[in-house]
């Protein structure tokens, strides 16, 4: 019987064992995980797991029972040390050798880690599994004598804020750093960051831009936090600083890693013909804008994963989807379509001031739209971007015009 | 405990007890019924929970809220009974309710 072997429980290794089913694999399936639990769900770990407003148990991708009805058998708390494209094997820490026919790599990535002075010391955590929560929710609940905690976010980015806003909801003193001018400057456009800055002051969060940490001090916990022009006493430092990609079983099985990614094709095929790829360890070139990208999210992991499967199972199923992003905070959800590398025009579409859309575009052609709690302009950039259709700007800008019912319109055949 | 039907777009039914405070989308999730993604774990974003119910429910379940109505304007096979389950929570009330899937979804 053949077999075939997917590496890393998080979302896309969740979806690749649905989908190798669905697609028609009719071999064993092992799934290998590093981590004590089936795959979860991530993004609610920060906010609704951290509230209590869930349990473990919830967060599940799929229950237990669906692995059982798939045959698929999960390895639970097992670490793979390395694999042997050539004869077609993998070895775990442990030292036993499973042999595949197909692997599947969906090793995703890890919070990078701060390292500055007093990087060891406790107190600091990441936003990253499901152990990384319990045990920040497990600090936060055992300091009863103090029920709000002083807590320093290193790191304005999407993760970063969406736990900053999630913690000043439950009562604690927040001061997010961030190292650039503004927050999220990786990814959005200037007047996004401004909307969130603001959104984060208004709901009482101190914010730092242009500040660099240079070490964390405290004797056996953290207690201040050691900036180049200020100092910040913390209880507790959560670091959100991104993540780096987990390739190195990949590069030292020889596939070809560039940019911190595996690289693959639109099947996800890596350079091995055994081997395929998906999730964020991936780096190919994105169907849309044509250039070489990570895309770091659990929609871009499904797409690759469902993908993947199908390819091995010898079906021709590229992924297509515009990459999209979403974040929740306070009351503001943001949608983003697309990907905005290399815009050289951005047009605002603002109805009040808690909801707006920025348009991104290139050579006059929409390539991606940051919409905040209007879900339906990006229902709608969704179209414009997967359909390349050509939307005049000041359509686009004109709110007495349904973008939906307008595009209806502009992809009528005539 | 409320019972609750999927059906999904050939017909085929599956009956599942849901307690209450539980979304239609947890509850086709836990109990394995096909035809609900769910990409987004169920905050509202994405769409891929898409769901229909049943006229004899309408007024009995409370209302899309803007979000929700905004992302139902552009599922595909949208309908007047279109709701993303991930928004519907089950209720007592809620006993013997009808919920189908759409084919996309597959």
């Amino acid at each position: 019987m053949k077999r075939c072997v997917i590496i890393g429980g998080g979302h896309a290794g969740a979806q690749a064992c649905a989908s190798l089913r669905k697609e028609g694999w009719t071999g064993q399936i092992i799934l290998i995980t590093d981590e004590d639990s089936l795959p979860y769900h991530r993004p609610p770990l920060s906010k609704t797991y951290l509230q209590n407003q869930v349990s473990a148990a919830q967060l599940l991708i799929r229950p237990e029972a669906a692995y059982d009805k798939d045959d698929i058998d999960v390895k639970l708390n097992t670490r793979v040390d390395k694999i042997e494209p050539a004869i077609q094997s993998i070895q775990l820490q442990n030292g036993e050798h499973i042999s595949y026919d197909k692997l599947l790599i969906c090793t995703g990535s890890r919070a990078r880690k701060a390292d500055c002075m007093g990087a060891e010391l406790g107190n600091i955590f990441y936003i990253k599994t499901l152990s990384d929560i319990e045990k920040l929710s497990s600090t936060l609940t055992s300091s009863r004598t103090q029920t709000s905690q002083r807590i320093v976010m290193v790191g304005g980015g999407y993760i970063g804020l969406e736990t900053a806003a999630v913690l000043k909801k439950m009562g604690h003193d927040v001061t997010i750093i961030e190292r650039e001018s503004r927050l999220l400057a990786r990814v959005t456009a200037q007047s996004i960051s401004t909307f969130y800055h603001k959104l984060h002051k208004r709901n009482g969060i101190k914010i730092f831009t242009d500040t660099n940490v240079v070490a964390f001090q405290g004797k056996d916990t953290v207690s201040t936090v050691l900036c180049e022009d200020k100092v910040i006493p913390a209880d507790i430092v959560i670091v959100g600083i991104g993540a780096q990609t987990n390739t190195e079983l990949a590069k030292n099985a020889g596939l070809l890693v560039e940019n911190s990614g595996i690289v693959v094709n639109e099947l996800c095929q890596t350079t091995d013909v055994n081997i395929y790829a998906a999730g964020d360890c991936t780096i190919g070139i994105e169907h849309h804008s044509g250039l070489a990208t990570r895309i770091e999210s659990v929609p871009n992991a499904l797409e690759q994963a469902k993908t993947a499967a199908a390819t091995i199972c010898g079906k021709h199923k590229p992924v297509t989807a515009v990459p999209w992003f979403w974040s929740d905070q306070f009351d503001c959800k943001i949608q983003i379509a697309g990907l905005n590398t290399g815009y050289d025009e951005t047009l605002l579409r603002q109805t009040d001031q808690q909801t707006l859309s920025l348009w991104y575009l290139k050579q006059g052609r929409v390539i991606a739209a940051d919409c905040i709690n209007c879900a339906k302009d990006f229902m709608a950039a969704k179209k414009i971007i997967a359909q390349r259709i050509h939307v005049p700007s000041d359509v686009l800008t004109n709110l007495d015009i349904d973008l939906i019912k307008e595009l209806a319109k502009l992809t009528q055949p005539s | 405990m409320p019972e609750i039907t999927f059906v999904d777009f050939a017909g085929n039914e599956t009956k599942v007890d849901v307690p209450s405070g539980t979304s239609l989308m947890q509850a086709a999730m836990e109990n394995m019924v096909e035809g609900i993604e769910a990409e987004c774990g169920g905050s509202g974003s994405c769409a891929t929970c898409h769901c229909y119910l049943t006229t004899d429910w309408q007024g009995k379940i409370a209302d899309p809220d803007s979000n929700e109505s905004d992302m139902l304007e552009m599922v595909t096979e949208q309908k007047d009974l279109s709701r993303l389950s991930c928004q519907v929570l089950v209720s007592d009330e809620h006993n013997g309710l009808q919920v189908h899937l759409p084919e996309s979804q597959y």
